[in-house]
């Protein structure tokens, strides 16, 4: 049994539920036991560094001293969402590579009676965890239902493997952890080419049409690659994907359908787990008809409003911004 | 950084070259943000997403910084346009912390009032409102309050996303708070007297 200290991050209270339901179903199978870290606060996102210096990386380290003070006999912290392991990975880092950042923050923590000691803890992602501490051959071990002829395609986003620094993912840019995985638990992995490529992260609040032609882009290119649905290891990346689909759809005129689960939430599917355990049912596009083609099912979502029947209304025009790009499917 | 790199002579220029406003962006940048080490190789402008919607480049940004145009580079909207994916630091050649140096960038326009549309700014504001009342994010207070007063006619539109997440229960209609509020507060307000100068 491995041990880790478990940083879930606020998404995962909420947006980001059916990772953590799911995450929690899988953990015992696979022999890691996880605590949290106690009382951790929010990690400021993308959002408090632009603020504040200071008090963005104090808010982070925040998190980094209990998590220090709670190191019994294990050092790892496992942060399952993408930008709160990038900004505890930073945080430790640049305390260390800036010893005058490391002291204010200290300073500023010393006012809450906390010290942090750079490079005490190895912050990493659940994803690298899996592979490299769990093993893939274990992984296979517990496959009891193999996804057999499912499509999937592997999305990782920016902030996983990027910009990576302690150098422990098998490439920047491509990647190739959640695929082994994947095959392992028996899916048809395609070869996403933008795996990697950005969701568009908070620009769906600040700048929707920025983030729809990312989003855009992402989806079609697993259309065009057939698949049957998305796998992400990251909250914000399956917001933006499942939650501003439709907003996307609707700005471009398209009608793309693309479900985007959490890869735990595969796992625990081909360990033979019931899928409403696994947090299926949550996502605004509905899953149901990928898992039909492994033999599971998911009940009915809830149906579509109907058409009003009432005046005619004009059709909804593309708007000329919204040409498509070819290139980028290519 | 010794103060003689902020005035030196540059090749082959008459007078000399005042780094003053890209040592105040390097010194202000979390790790050793390495800009000055910049070659103007494009490589950044060409691995982004985003560029097209931006006003320079990350490469002609820091040109400009180099060339001591304050007001310009506040008032860019590319900090802002940056979404955060490290494509440009994982490529630079020079690895210089270029997704930092945007941060800092914001922040230097926030502080200076300089930016041409306050949709981002009051964004991460009302994030760190909400992280310095709960200690936790609260995303439907969040989205509510920013499309209140930013999208105001875009609201009907969302409804049907946001009730998605509401009855799906992915939205709390209550933030949770974290439990020693107290001792946060006490960090963050001692953090808030502090500047990294050095």
């Amino acid at each position: 049994m491995n041990e880790y200290i478990l940083y879930p991050g606020c998404s995962m209270e909420g947006s980001a539920r059916a990772y953590n339901d799911s995450l929690m179903a899988i953990k015992d199978t696979l022999g890691i036991g996880l605590r949290e870290v106690e009382d951790w606060n929010c990690c400021g996102a993308t959002e408090y560094l632009s603020i504040n210096l200071i008090p963005a990386y104090s808010l982070i380290a925040r998190n980094l001293a209990i998590a220090s003070k709670q190191a019994n006999g294990t050092r790892t912290v496992v942060a399952p969402c993408s930008a709160c392991y990038l900004n505890l990975a930073k945080a430790d880092y640049y305390m260390e590579e800036r010893p005058a950042l490391g002291q204010k923050v200290n300073e500023a923590l010393a006012a809450g009676g906390l010290h942090y000691q750079p490079g005490s803890l190895e912050i990493r992602h659940l994803l690298e965890v899996l592979v490299y501490d769990v093993g893939l051959e274990t992984i296979k071990s517990k496959v009891v239902r193999p996804l057999t002829g499912l499509r999937v395609a592997p999305y990782l986003g920016c902030m996983v493997p990027r910009p990576d620094y302690y150098n422990r993912w098998s490439d920047h840019e491509h990647p190739t952890e959640l695929d082994e995985v994947l095959k392992a638990l028996g899916a048809e992995v395609i070869d996403f080419p933008l795996k990697t490529t950005c969701c568009g992260g908070h620009m769906t609040q600040i700048g929707p049409e920025t983030a729809y032609e990312l989003i855009r882009r992402l989806v079609s290119s697993a259309d065009t690659y057939q698949a049957d649905i998305m796998t992400t290891v990251c909250p914000m990346c399956q917001m933006n994907l499942d939650a501003y689909q439709a907003e996307t759809n609707r700005y471009f005129g398209t009608h793309y359908q693309m479900p985007i689960v959490f890869f735990t939430q595969l796992m625990g599917l081909a360990f033979g787990m019931d899928a409403k355990d696994l947090g299926f049912g949550l996502e605004i596009v509905s899953a149901k008809k990928a898992l039909e083609r492994i033999g599971v099912e998911l009940p009915e979502p809830p149906a579509a409003k109907k058409k009003d029947e009432g005046l005619p209304m004009p059709q909804r025009r593309l708007k000329k911004t919204a040409t498509p790009k070819q290139e980028v499917e290519a | 950084m010794p103060e003689s790199n902020v005035l030196k002579q540059g090749a082959g220029l008459r007078q000399q070259e005042d780094l003053t406003l890209l040592h105040e962006v390097s010194v202000a940048t979390a790790g050793v943000s390495r800009l000055e080490m910049c070659i103007q190789c494009g490589t950044c402008g060409g691995s982004c997403p985003s560029a097209a919607d931006m006003d320079h480049t990350p490469r002609m940004l820091f040109a400009m910084l180099r060339a001591g145009m304050r007001d310009d580079v506040v008032r860019s909207n590319t900090p802002w346009i940056c979404v955060s994916c490290y494509h440009c630091v994982v490529r630079c050649p020079q690895n210089v912390h270029i997704a930092d140096v945007m941060y800092t960038l914001k922040g230097m326009a926030i502080k200076a009032k300089q930016y041409k549309d306050s949709t981002a700014p009051d964004f991460s504001k009302s994030f760190v409102d909400m992280v310095e009342s709960f200690g936790r994010s609260f995303e439907l207070g969040l989205a509510t309050r920013h499309y209140l007063t930013h999208y105001p006619l875009r609201l009907p539109g969302m409804a049907g996303m946001g009730l998605g997440m509401l009855t799906k229960k992915r939205m709390n209609l209550v933030p949770s708070r974290i439990k020693d509020m107290e001792q946060l507060t006490a960090i963050l307000d001692k953090a808030k007297t502090l500047e990294l100068t050095e």
